[in-house]
């Protein structure tokens, strides 16, 4: 090889070596462009993504739920509020052997295979850096032991929390109702009305009456800690802190003296009794009885009460005010004797003659008075004041079925009265249509007859009963029944009270009026119906007694109390608003298989309204009489 | 007074753009580093240390002649070999692969000599076949480097194979391989994916389906290219700050002072900090490229070449896989990731480019 051959060699690879430097270069240009792309990519167009992930990452909101919201009376007398216990508290993540730690807790205080249980469920559901409660309500003397051997127990702690009480125990229980915790059907209607925010932290939420119903006020606005976490979930430092919102505390129309003594005039009946006051439909009085105990449902109740609740003949949790449908029987005259004179059909002195019962033109059908020989010759007044039935099958026919639903409607009956509870029934007010819904049959006459005392299809709640007398003590005008008076508001304090709401103006003609409540007067004197229980009032009551059949008494069988069982005997209801000249309340009561509403319903509305309008004590009461009242107090 | 003249011989044999841009390098490393391992000064320091060790190396090779290098081409390739046998047969096990040997008192991971040896030894070979380059010549370098690539992708460990026959191929590129040979070998390449497939281990294919839809594992394969993607998006233009990213802070992020380090730089200097970084890769390369090209020998330019470009693809492929574009392989980010091994390596190959762009006159003469 000779020399200028190698030179020339040596240029021509020279050459191709940098050619190929170049490619190299330019390789390493694309391939670094492609990253740029990729990092303009990533930290710009999907940045905000990005940003938020790494947020998610790295912030948790511990939430600080707020205090519920307080309930009281009308008095500021204490119904639902919030006491704190102290309970045993463990963090998880500051523990190693969680197992180890609680069998050493153990032997410090009680703890139930109950407690350990509820306990793998709350942690399962929570994140580790909480704390979360094993026991709640420790004694003092279980404070004071844990606390003595806090430091060889790390990650155990005794925090106070609070919890809801219902320092009246049973009374008003079903007005009040109750919280409990939080189920998956409570979470699912909390999701699906964007609620669910707002109870993160919170275990509990208002199950029956108004602390279901004022949920949204009691509850109040849940604070939030914002926690920096790292990858293990564990609290590095607190960013920020919003303080929760105290829920609103409400103050109620209801009286919780009147109340309880309402309850304690039920005795060992059953029923129920609402107390309104008929200028401003507030809710006075609201019983159920039997009651419950609210406070077992607190903190979960167990099986044990829940089975003696639940299987108890006397259903101590049916609120019976609000879902307990009765027929009006005779306390659905009043109503009928207006639409009477309303539409013209009858005046104040048409008189008609009771044989004893009636018959429907071309019917050999009996419809039986409660009086077998009959009233004789009877006018609208004394209708009502002996409660004539043969006087309201002959109006009732006289009137007939369309022009009685739609009068007897004006009062509210057969649909909800719109009072501020959840759950309320709607009743029966029968009509042709609602009778060609329900069954797809005509509506026949002697149906027309018997809805004319209140019986067959009608059904009422003691509520709708309650309404209906308000607006008779009203001059005509329903109000909407109003368990609440006021909200608190938590922050500035302020009272905002809820307005009475009118609902409906009936058709009634101040005459009518008179004649009718003058009737309902004299039934509550000698010779009425409620006499007895009405003796010795320094007021005047206007009232009107029923009795609503709870079986069917075949043809020409007479309805012997005594031959029955208890639970076949007929309910007993009483309306009465006082005092009539100037009416301050109107009361609705009934009285489950207490027979006669003069014997058993009408006492314990006078000793209601004597409380509510003479501030007297009732005196002891005793146990409702299981004997059968005398055949002139029977009447109906 | 023969301190300072061995001092200013010493210096005589640095690039000082190439040592500018590599203590630039340093300095963003350490910012990096002070930040990614929680602002602690004792491995600060140790990285540091590490730096100091690095260039010293590089100041040594700097000094070593080329034709010295050329000399070590063949033993250290031999010992490479050698060594990567004694791994396949007496080798630690760790994480799943063998790919340390211990050595007296310590543990040396053989594959990590390669990435030098391999390109030496190619160099020298054709640096001595250079008159008379044939297709059987560059059939020779391809054994040359299958042997000790596939005993390194046995162990397995695929990122360092690639590595290895990455900067072994590039230096017969740079010696002349013909074009056509090139793309029938990314024809044969294709063709044999699906093969390829078939040997690679699980976690391996995993790795390479995580990378297609990293949400399919969030919490196994997929959560480092998860975390990686959100700290560098989550950076957006410009950055967190220094010390505040909260990927790495909060342990978000896995291997945050060693692969994924790029993760915590994107997180807290933004898409600018990316794009200086890149520049400042580039300018390096840039200055490997244009000694390799002005190299006297052809073993210089091959192997100043073959550096150069070894460089690069530490880069591309590390902030390619943090990044998300690429797999997950284990190659750390040179100079930035926590490190001595990977630093020395890094730094020795600028120390042959050193030596290439100052022994010029010496070679000639």
């Amino acid at each position: 090889m000779n020399r200028p051959a190698e030179i020339k060699y040596y240029r021509a690879e020279l050459a191709g070596f940098r050619q190929r430097i170049v490619i190299a270069a330019g390789f390493v240009i694309v391939l670094f462009l492609v990253l740029i792309a990729r990092f303009v990519y990533v930290q710009v167009l999907e940045h905000d993504r990005y940003f938020t992930l790494a947020e998610s990452n790295r912030i948790s909101i511990v939430p600080t739920p707020p205090t519920r919201g307080i309930i009281l009376d009308r008095n500021g007398v204490i119904l639902a509020h919030n006491f704190s216990a102290y309970t045993l508290e463990l963090t998880p993540s500051k523990i190693d052997d969680l197992d180890a730690t609680i069998d050493e807790l153990a032997k410090l205080v009680e703890i139930t295979p109950a407690n350990r249980k509820n306990f793998t469920k709350i942690m399962a559901e929570s994140r580790n850096f909480e704390t979360l409660p094993l026991r709640t309500h420790l004694t003092d003397d279980e404070v004071a032991r844990v606390a003595a051997n806090r430091y060889r127990l790390p990650g155990v702690e005794v925090k106070a929390r609070l919890f809801r009480q219902y320092p009246q125990g049973v009374s008003a229980s079903h007005l009040i109702g109750y919280i409990g915790r939080i189920n998956d059907a409570d979470l699912k209607e909390l999701q699906s009305d964007k609620r669910f925010d707002n109870y993160r932290g919170t275990d509990h939420i208002g199950k029956v009456g108004i602390e279901q119903s004022y949920e949204n006020q009691l509850h109040g606005t849940t604070g939030a800690e914002q926690v920096e976490t790292d990858a293990g979930g564990h609290a590095v430092r607190t960013l920020s802190h919003t303080n929760p919102i105290s829920g609103d505390n409400l103050v109620l129309n209801l009286d919780s003296k009147l109340q309880a003594i309402a309850e304690q005039a039920f005795g060992s009946y059953r029923g129920s009794l609402v107390a309104l006051d008929p200028k401003t439909g507030g809710v006075l009085a609201f019983v159920s009885h039997p009651e419950f105990d609210p406070n077992l449902f607190v903190d979960g109740i167990d099986s044990t009460n829940w089975n003696a609740l639940n299987t108890s003949p006397d259903r101590p949790l049916l609120n019976r005010a609000l879902r307990g449908a009765y027929p009006e029987g005779s306390t659905i005259k009043p109503f009928m004797a207006l639409a009477g004179l309303h539409y013209g059909i009858r005046t104040a002195t048409d008189t008609i003659s009771d044989p004893g019962f009636f018959s429907l033109p071309g019917s050999s059908h009996r419809y039986r008075d409660w009086k077998p020989s009959g009233h004789g010759t009877v006018d609208m007044h004394n209708s009502i004041v002996q409660s004539c039935d043969t006087y309201y099958y002959r109006l009732a026919n006289d009137l007939g079925i369309d022009r009685m639903h739609s009068y007897l409607s004006q009062f509210g009956f057969g649909q909800k009265t719109g009072i501020d509870m959840n759950g309320e029934l709607a009743g029966v007010l029968p009509s042709r249509e609602w009778k060609a819904k329900h069954s797809k049959q005509p509506w026949f006459p002697g149906e027309t007859v018997i809805a004319g005392i209140g019986q067959g299809y009608n059904l009422a709640t003691p509520l709708q009963l309650a309404v209906a007398t308000a607006a008779l003590a009203n001059g005509g005008t329903t109000l909407r029944p109003q368990i609440v008076q006021a909200i608190i508001d938590s922050r500035t304090g302020q009272r905002h009270v809820i307005a009475p709401q009118v609902i409906a103006h009936a058709d009634i003609t101040p005459a009518h009026l008179q004649t009718i409540v003058n009737a309902m007067i004299d039934v509550t004197r000698p010779g009425g119906t409620a006499s007895v229980a009405s003796a010795g009032a320094p007021y005047l009551i206007a009232a009107k007694t029923g009795t609503a059949q709870v079986v069917g008494i075949r043809q020409n069988e007479k309805y012997n109390a005594s031959k029955l069982l208890a639970a076949h005997r007929d309910h007993a209801l009483f309306i009465a608003f006082a005092p009539a000249d100037a009416p301050r309340i109107a009361i609705a009561v009934l009285v489950e298989n207490g027979g006669h509403g003069g014997t058993s319903a009408a006492p314990i509305a006078r000793a209601v309204m004597d409380y509510y309008l003479l501030g007297k004590l009732p005196k002891a009461m005793t146990a409702a009489p299981e004997t059968s009242a005398g055949d002139n107090v029977n009447a109906d | 007074m023969r301190i300072k003249r061995w001092l200013i011989k010493i210096a005589a044999h640095l690039d000082y753009p190439l040592l500018l841009l590599l203590f630039a390098l340093m300095l963003l490393s350490l910012f990096v580093q002070y930040s990614a391992a929680g602002e602690d000064n004792t491995r600060l320091l140790a990285h540091g240390i590490n730096m100091l060790v690095a260039l010293t190396v590089m100041v040594m090779v700097a000094n070593t002649p080329p034709q010295y290098l050329l000399a070590l081409a063949v033993p250290l390739y031999t010992v490479g070999v050698v060594l990567l046998i004694g791994v396949a047969l007496f080798g630690d096990v760790v994480n799943g692969s063998r790919r340390w040997l211990h050595v007296g008192v310590t543990r040396i991971q053989p594959s990590e000599i390669m990435k030098i040896a391999m390109p030496l030894m190619l160099a020298w070979y054709f640096h001595y076949h250079e008159a008379t380059l044939r297709l059987k010549d560059y059939g020779i370098g391809a054994i040359l480097l299958v042997i000790p690539v596939a005993l390194v992708a046995r162990q397995p460990d695929l990122g360092t194979a690639l590595l290895i026959s990455a900067s072994g191929f590039y230096v017969l590129f740079f010696a002349g391989l013909p074009w056509r040979i090139m793309a029938g070998m990314v024809v044969i390449a294709g063709a044999s994916m699906p093969v390829l497939w078939h040997f690679l281990h699980d976690y391996q294919k995993n790795r390479v389906l995580t990378l297609l839809d990293p949400t399919t594992d969030p919490l196994g394969a997929g959560y480092h290219i998860i975390q990686s993607t959100i700290a560098i998006g989550s950076g957006g233009s410009f950055g967190k700050g220094w010390l505040q990213g909260t990927q790495t802070h909060l342990d978000f992020l896995p291997e945050h002072t060693t692969d994924f380090v790029f993760a915590v730089f994107g997180e807290e200097f933004g898409l600018l900090g990316n794009i200086l970084l890149l520049i400042l890769y580039l300018a390096i390369i840039a200055r490997g490229l244009t000694i390799a090209a002005n190299a006297p020998t052809l073993f210089a330019r091959l192997m100043a070449g073959s550096v150069t470009l070894a460089f690069f693809t530490y880069a591309f492929v590390n902030m390619g896989m943090v990044s998300g574009i690429l797999p997950v392989v284990g190659v750390p980010l040179p100079m930035m990731s926590y490190g001595g091994t990977a630093m020395v390596i890094v730094m020795l190959g600028f120390g042959i480019l050193m030596s290439v762009k100052t022994h010029r006159k010496l070679l000639k003469s």
